[in-house]
């Protein structure tokens, strides 16, 4: 039998699905157990009891000036960045989608436009973004807009140009306009490809939203972890980046459920 | 097969864990980091020009000086133990490796800010007018340590202020070009260039609590106890160079000036704020002296105040210092920083 048709059983798969998992984690702690014999205040790589330790004060337990549980400050205030900068960018990405890949003129205008915008490195423009919309929420917001819309765009105007001419000429034959034909033709055949796009760019849009929040700012996940990087606490570093991770893998999976919900026919692809 | 994969796992951990933290033993390969700062730019001097090579061929070692782009990260690379040596601030070494158990001694006393460090006001007023005002700076630095000092000399706390915004150094210029800023700390070359804005105002600076905000080399105290030839070539090399900028010799001056992103007129400049400790018995009377203990305390207590030196501390005593006259403050028990002129000593008596 081919390597290509050979499958692993279910208990096989779970089995080689956590594989990876384990081996991370068992060379964490051999790591950590390493230099903690060496140096028992190390503070690289705190021990696993640590780690649970100090998640659980910081999960629980206010800070000591303000009394305020700050790590649900900060993802709350990072969630809110997040959550305005992607909505934005998804519904601008939705629109100049549709435009650019229905209309030729648009199509002509911008496709080029959009395409070059899409190389600029956010990053590298961050004085000019601080200049025109200040230090504070709105400049953060940006960043990641400006950050993940021209992929979005870029994507999407693609996806409605993909979509068969076939379906596009029916719907003029039945005496569609432009108007009906985007919101009732390409709309609903975008929406899922929309979703399976905005999964794709959160990744990058939780760097964006870090990089912001590392530069300027007073409250947030990736503030906090830029903050305490100063006294090199890894404990309170490494509970953040697991916080994030669940975060994001949970973010992702509420995306992938509400596509297979509303666009059970887009198939087993997203 | 798991058992195989924890064994890989491990195997692999190890590989990538070869910088364990540095074990005393004698060995002749040294690693120093160090960062752009003007009173660091001789490390830099050092490589480029061999007078470190030339100490080291002296004492039949292998000095390597590399510069790290990031203050913070050559501090924690220190202290995770890819380096044997750091130059850094007296407080950030007390929070980052003296906190985090890894015993470390200064070997060289370089200077002192002396003006490096400005707290800067957009507009007319003094210091009293930063009350209910937003300042930008970076979060636990020297930066926050020379606010909270300003702050108390005119009875003001930073609950006064309309909080502390955390601004990357990087980016300290362009956010002071912003409206929504209104006062900065930062240090030097950033201070000069703000200067320059119309309506800047100094309202306070590192002059004002001078000795206070110290650039030292430090080293891990293990290695130079088994290594004293590390500790002679590197504090050899470094007053050959002091010795070279004291009489102003233009080509160092302006290799450093240039390496340091400005010209020998602005090096110069940036000179004028920091107090070079040129000639060694300048800096073994300095470190000698009893303010040294007084800082160390003040910037103790600031550290425990901020939460800088961890949950495990208990009280601002959590870290031990020693002096050189052998009296101790913190805690005895736990003697992580150590301030040592024997070499600086050794510079000055001519032995090396």
């Amino acid at each position: 039998m081919r390597l290509i048709n050979r499958k692993p059983g279910r208990p096989l798969a779970l089995f080689l699905m956590l594989v990876p998992f384990v081996a991370v984690i068992v060379a964490y702690m051999v790591g950590s157990d390493m230099r903690l014999s060496v140096n028992p205040a190390d503070k690289l790589l705190p021990a696993p009891s640590t780690i649970a330790d100090t998640a659980a004060r910081l999960f629980t337990e206010g800070d000591r000036r303000t009394g305020r549980v700050l790590l649900w400050y900060d993802t709350a205030v990072s969630l809110r960045r997040l959550g305005i900068g992607v909505g934005i960018a998804a519904l601008s990405g939705l629109v100049f989608g549709l435009l650019i890949g229905l209309l030729p003129h648009v199509r002509a205008g911008l496709a080029g436009f959009v395409a070059v915008l899409s190389m600029v490195p956010p990053l590298a423009i961050l004085p000019i973004l601080f200049i025109v919309f200040g230090l504070g929420e709105t400049s953060k917001i940006v960043l990641i807009v400006i950050g993940i819309t021209p992929f979005l765009i870029r994507d999407l105007s693609q996806r409605v140009i993909d979509i068969p001419r076939e379906q596009i000429v029916k719907a003029e034959t039945l005496g569609a306009s432009s108007l009906v034909i985007a919101l009732r033709v390409a709309l609903p055949q975008i929406m899922p490809r929309l979703i399976q796009a905005v999964r794709l760019s959160l990744g990058p849009a939780w760097l964006f939203l870090i990089a912001a929040e590392a530069i300027a700012s007073d409250l947030g996940l990736g503030y906090r972890i830029f903050l305490v990087r100063r006294y090199l606490a890894m404990d309170v570093i490494l509970t953040y980046v697991l916080w994030i991770t669940l975060l994001a893998f949970l973010i992702d999976l509420v995306l992938r459920w509400l596509s297979r919900r509303l666009y059970p026919w887009a198939g087993a692809g997203l | 097969m798991l058992k195989s994969v924890i064994l890989t796992a491990g195997v692999a951990a190890a590989t990538a864990l070869s910088a364990l933290p540095a074990i005393a033993q004698e060995k002749t390969e040294f690693r120093v980091a160090w960062s752009i700062y003007v009173g660091w730019m001789p490390w830099g001097y050092l490589e480029d020009s061999g007078i470190m090579d030339k100490w080291a061929e002296k004492y039949g070692i292998d000095v390597e000086i590399v510069q790290i782009n990031d203050y913070i990260e050559s501090i924690n690379q220190y202290t995770a133990g890819a380096f044997d040596g750091v130059s850094a601030t007296n407080m950030d070494t007390l929070s980052i490796p003296a906190g985090g158990g890894v015993d470390t001694t200064a070997l060289i006393v370089g200077d002192y800010s002396n003006g490096n460090d400005a707290v800067i006001l957009k507009g007319e007023g003094g210091l009293a007018d930063l009350a209910g005002k937003p300042v930008h700076l970076v979060e636990l630095s020297v930066s926050h340590y020379l606010l909270a000092r300003g702050l108390d000399s005119v009875g003001l706390s930073e609950a006064d202020l309309d909080g502390v915004i955390n601004t990357s150094d990087a980016d300290m210029i362009a956010a002071y070009a912003t409206d929504d800023v209104q006062a900065v700390v930062t240090w030097n070359p950033l201070v000069s260039s703000i200067l320059e804005e119309p309506g800047a105002n100094k309202v306070y600076d590192s002059a004002d609590i001078p000795g206070e905000i110290i650039d030292i080399m430090w080293v891990n105290t293990e290695v130079l106890a088994a290594n004293p030839d590390f500790g002679k070539a590197l504090t050899g090399a470094w007053y050959e160079v002091m010795g070279l900028m004291a009489a102003g010799d233009e080509a160092a001056l302006t290799a450093m000036a240039e390496a340091s992103g400005t010209d020998l007129a602005g090096y110069k400049a940036q000179l004028e704020s920091t107090e070079m400790f040129y000639d060694p018995a300048d800096a073994v009377a300095f470190t000698s002296s009893d303010a040294l203990k007084e800082t160390m305390v003040n910037v103790a207590a600031f550290l425990f105040d901020k939460g800088i030196l961890g949950e495990g501390a208990p009280s601002p005593d959590f870290v031990g210092v020693a002096y050189p006259d052998g009296s101790i403050t913190g805690d005895p028990a736990n003697v992580k920083l150590r301030y040592d002129t024997t070499y600086m000593q050794m510079a000055a008596d001519g032995a090396l």
